[in-house]
């Protein structure tokens, strides 16, 4: 699944996007972001509140609960500050 | 016609009404808003020196063209045009318009702040301010938040 991050999530992180193969029980938009929590410390900071990080999935907005389902793209983003 | 366009060019307001009317009898009502960069947000502060506004390529789109389409079933609308701007603007300049278009007022002062309120929560682009002491990401505002819950 390709995932990819925005504004302080990415810098958090330090990647654009990656490629990553889903681990066994991860279904749903928060276990992904339990599970990238946990690859180091740049992801533990990106994550360190998940309640405040929004994500899409195949470019529409999701829930925590959303099933990843078969999507192909996932991005996780801060709280929109656009206009 | 609607239209969103997605570009790090600026854009003329004054055309982009033109281009919704021109030629067309059945328009009452054009709105028009432009949302620019300004230098202060509270008196005192270390005024702004620029904003660079990242976004999502290809969900910014979509998701104001399904932000149209949502303002399309709450009004009787004859055209909108949308546009986002992104990379590095500095005070003064422009970064959104919404230009609507209806038979009566209403309907296009209604959409259009609709579409401003629901942009700011749902359009996927994020604000870095950068000032002389430092650089750092704007946080979303509770107040955007309410404004777009208002229209349910």
């Amino acid at each position: 699944m390709k995932i990819l991050y925005f504004a302080w999530v990415r810098e958090r992180i330090g990647l654009e996007a990656e490629e990553i193969a889903l681990p066994e029980g991860v279904s749903t938009v928060a276990d992904l972001a339990a599970f990238l929590k946990t690859r180091g410390e740049g992801y533990a900071h990106a994550f360190e509140n998940p309640r405040v990080v929004r994500a899409a999935l195949d470019r529409r907005h999701a829930r925590p609960d959303t099933p990843l389902g078969a999507a192909r793209e996932i991005a996780f983003f801060p709280p929109m500050t656009g206009g | 016609m609607f239209t969103v366009r997605i570009q790090s060019e600026d854009f003329d307001p004054a055309a982009e009404s033109a281009a919704l009317t021109r030629g067309r009898t059945d328009v009452g009502a054009v709105v028009t808003f432009t949302g620019l960069c300004r230098a202060q947000d509270a008196p005192g502060g270390a005024p702004l020196i620029a904003l660079t506004l990242e976004h999502y390529p290809g969900m910014a789109e979509e998701e104001i063209g399904r932000l149209i389409e949502e303002a399309r079933a709450r009004w009787p609308l004859l055209g909108a045009t949308v546009i986002h701007r992104f990379g590095r603007m500095e005070p003064g300049d422009n970064i959104v318009l919404v230009v609507t278009t209806s038979a009566h007022r209403g309907a296009a002062f209604e959409a259009a702040e609709f579409l401003m309120d629901w942009l700011k929560t749902h359009a996927p682009f994020w604000k870095l301010e950068e000032r002389a002491d430092e650089n750092s990401w704007v946080p979303a505002k509770d107040s955007d938040d309410e404004a777009a819950d208002r229209w349910g």
